[in-house]
């Protein structure tokens, strides 16, 4: 006999001998407890307190209420975005400057040791460039987003946003946490996925996960940003980059809106099912250590993106360089496969050598962008990409991208499979290969039937 | 009982919960609701820098951290935040079996000042685990924001176990929380939890399984605790008894039960 | 008690007090329920509801608490 059922022939016998349900034991249980713990509380706290204050009331009102709480979401969402875009420009061009700056000195040494073109051109123009990218990029946005959306979290804000959306999650059959974890998606999905574990329910666990990429990780808010500043923001100039911060916003909400129409198809036929319940904490508003929090996790992402930099976009890098001048007749790897997907390509709206960079961009999705500008230059004529002006031109002049591009690109970057980092995490946590295919191949279906919808709808009404 | 624990000392499970057992390294257990501030006391006692949010489950992975004071090594474990120990979730049922299982030198519970009613609900519980326990009142400067006076010297007298009041953040209270967690492991402490008193039928009930329940489980766990479990009928905790106690455990339990 | 003094929660108005006087949810739900402090005799007062008018936030024993108006039909409150 096993201790297993020596104890299951206990708990039998406990049954017998206090003869009421277990409910109700749990019941007299619990009671108890908090009978103790109330007596002890009552001894222990004494308040000085008038019944004055109560601010966090007060605050809930306007943050929870009928008329301002989803303007007031949408409100902070796009301030939070129009700050990272304004506060972003400026250091990515003083970082792309820097960095091209050290790229043409490293030229310059190579050339006067005599190095073989090949090498000057797989390490500096490849693998430096790669990293400098990234880092040039990547970071400056990251390292805004990240530090105002953790002041948010600290400041007890996001269980209000799960709060206010939840009767959108229960109409779509799953749990109100999963805007909780969507949150988390914003700094990263692979630890949206992990925060998938607070959802008690399996089933509603399963549907969050899979559906936690359609939330821009930190990795895709830039490009997102880089995009919408060129093609949005370059009218005029004050109203500008609200313009483009509005369209990001506006973009993530679609996002939102993915989330719960998948979730709702999931729970209709995969996953179905019965919303289970939703008891959340509200804690209370606390004023978040400003400074600390800043500095902290501004350090965190600059040490996040560099080690990122140098682990996957400096080799990336290299890869796309080789890619760029193995020349296999009279083309190059990277142009014959960017010309191989281009007819698939363009249903979407897009080009070949965009699909080209969202593959192999799997092990990140900061490298994506990198990737296509690299893509584009290495092909063509050398220039410096120091300014978005100079982006616009390499892009708009040179490779003939219009709005509808540009849109169609943000949308497939909203939408498509989850990085390396996130896929590994959802296998890890679901012990299952399948759903790590399923979780890859829902948005990748979306990205394209969204794409090639909005292409086509667009040229049909003759927009463009 | 020959079981290991016993014999080495230091509870065997332990090595299942991926905690490195050396003699010199004392193991302490964080638990506490979430929004505690459980994960800013956790990075102040061991320096290591991680985020800590404010909402429920952030602390989703075990952390685990270390520091050293007055030369003796302590090995940290966050459990995850939560608001009972009756498994209700697996977030619960993790926090359960480390207290369980695991057997802390100490557990120190984490409490928020300014809600001390509702988190109690917690440290009665610890409390009915292990005897190790120092309850922490976390957030007392929130408390005295709010002009809310909380008695710790009475607190501790209540509930039979030592108490701190803390403030994570600005590092108040932590010389007094690593005195109170040396004393407790190395014995020169002992606390004498005042334990939750239930309805006649419940204590009657208690008081005939605990004599079997020692036969089969022996000293290894609080068999009160084990036998409010079994009246409640918490088929989890069978579960992982079987999980944590290997072959010996069944051996000996066959022998009983012969 | 008799049961027509009692409402159900999710019935209540916000910034109206009472007192729980049954649980008539069974299982895993009133595991939970009870584990956050709602049992039988506890005082809670209905603090507000979501923008969409579900779930709605009580405060029970000095914190706020989110539950769905689904999960509050199972609490019964004596009102006061």
């Amino acid at each position: 006999m096993s201790c297993r059922a020596s104890l299951g022939v206990l708990m039998k016998e406990a049954r017998e001998i206090i003869g009421i349900c277990q409910d109700e034991v749990r019941h007299s249980i619990v009671n108890s407890i908090y009978q103790s713990a109330e007596s002890i509380a009552a001894g222990t706290v004494s308040s000085k307190a008038g019944k004055n204050m109560d601010w966090d009331r007060r605050i809930d009102r306007v943050l929870t209420s009928p008329v301002w709480g989803f303007p007031i979401m949408f409100g902070m969402l796009t301030v939070i975005l129009w700050m990272t875009i304004t506060g972003a420009n400026i250091p990515s061009a003083i970082l792309a400057q820097g960095l091209f700056w050290i790229e043409e000195r490293l030229t310059e040494l190579f050339i006067a040791v005599g190095a073989p073109a090949w090498l000057h051109g797989f390490l500096v123009l490849g693998v430096y460039r790669g990293a400098a990218w990234v880092v040039s990029v990547m970071l400056p946005p990251m390292a805004i987003f990240f530090p105002l959306f953790t002041l948010l979290e600290d400041l007890g804000y996001l269980p209000r946003v799960a709060f206010n959306l939840d009767r959108f999650f229960k109409g779509a059959g799953a749990h109100g946490k999963q805007a909780l974890t969507m949150s988390m998606g914003f700094g990263c999905n692979a630890a949206g996925v992990i925060a998938c574990r607070i959802i008690d329910s399996p089933r509603e666990r399963l549907i969050a996960t899979l559906t936690n990429s359609f939330v821009p990780c930190n990795g895709r808010f830039p490009t997102l940003i880089a995009l919408a500043t060129v093609f949005v923001g370059s009218s005029a100039a004050s109203m500008s980059s609200a313009a483009a911060a509005l369209s990001v916003a506006g973009l993530v909400v679609f996002g939102i809106a993915i989330t719960l129409l998948i979730s709702w198809l999931l729970t209709k036929t995969l996953l179905k099912g019965i919303p289970s319940s939703f008891t959340l904490e509200l804690p209370p508003y606390r004023k978040p250590q400003i400074v600390q929090v800043i500095v902290r996790s501004v350090l965190d992402r600059i040490i996040f993106v560099l080690t990122r930099a140098v682990i996957i976009a400096a080799p990336a890098g290299g890869i796309v360089w080789i890619l760029a001048n193995t020349m296999i007749g009279d083309t190059s790897i990277l142009a014959a496969l960017a010309g191989w997907l281009d007819p698939f390509a363009r249903h979407l709206g897009l080009d070949g050598f965009i699909l080209l960079a969202f593959i192999l961009g799997l092990p990140a999705n900061e490298i994506v962008f990198p990737i296509l500008i690299m893509s584009y230059v290495s092909g063509g004529v050398m220039m410096e990409l120091d300014s978005l002006e100079a982006l616009r031109r390499l892009l708009v002049d040179q490779h003939g991208w219009t709005w509808l591009t540009a849109l169609c690109t943000m949308l497939f970057v909203l939408c498509h499979w989850p990085c390396g980092t996130t896929l590994f995490t959802i296998q890890r946590e679901q012990r299952s290969w399948y759903w790590m295919a399923v979780a890859a191949v829902i948005p990748t279906v979306v990205g394209i039937v969204v794409c090639i919808t909005v292409n086509y709808l667009v040229r049909a009404l003759g927009l463009i | 009982m020959g079981l290991t624990y016993q014999s080495v000392g230091i509870p065997a499970t332990r090595e299942m919960f991926n905690v490195k057992v050396t003699d010199n390294r004392s193991v302490i257990a964080l638990a506490g609701n979430p929004n505690t501030g459980k994960s800013t006391l956790f990075n102040a006692l061991t320096g290591l820098r991680q985020h800590t949010g404010n909402w429920p489950g952030k602390t989703v992975l075990q952390s685990k951290g270390s520091f050293i004071y007055k030369g003796r090594e302590y090995t940290v474990v966050d459990l995850p935040g939560t608001y009972s120990l009756l498994a209700n979730s697996v977030e619960e049922q993790v926090a359960r079996d480390f207290i369980c299982f695991a057997k802390p030198d100490t557990t120190v519970v984490v409490v928020d000042a300014t809600c001390l009613e509702r988190n109690l609900n917690l440290v009665l519980q610890v409390m009915e685990i292990t005897e190790k326990v120092i309850v922490c009142v976390n957030l007392i400067d929130e408390a005295r924001r709010k002009k809310l006076n909380v008695d710790i010297q009475k607190l501790s007298e209540l509930l039979g176990i030592p108490a701190v009041a803390t403030a994570a953040c600005t590092g108040e209270g932590l010389p007094q929380l690593l005195d109170l967690i040396s004393q407790v492991v190395c014995g020169d402490l002992k606390p004498k939890p005042k334990l939750v008193h239930y309805s006649s039928e419940l204590e009657n009930a208690i008081s005939k399984l605990e004599p079997k329940i020692k036969e089969v489980l022996g000293a290894e766990l609080n068999s009160r605790w084990v036998a409010l479990r079994l009246l409640e009928g918490d088929k989890t905790l069978i579960e992982s008894l079987e999980k944590f106690y290997s072959q010996e455990m069944i051996k000996a339990t066959r022998e009983v039960l012969a | 008690m008799s049961a027509k003094d009692s409402v159900v929660l999710s019935d209540m108005k916000p910034g109206s007090r009472g007192k729980v006087v049954r649980i008539s949810a069974k299982g895993p739900l009133r595991r939970r329920i009870l584990d956050m402090g709602l049992v039988s005799g506890v005082e809670i007062n209905v603090k507000g509801v979501a923008p969409l008018g579900d779930p709605m936030e009580i405060l029970v024993r000095g914190y706020s608490l989110s539950l769905r108006k689904q999960e509050a039909a199972e609490i019964h409150v004596e009102v006061m």
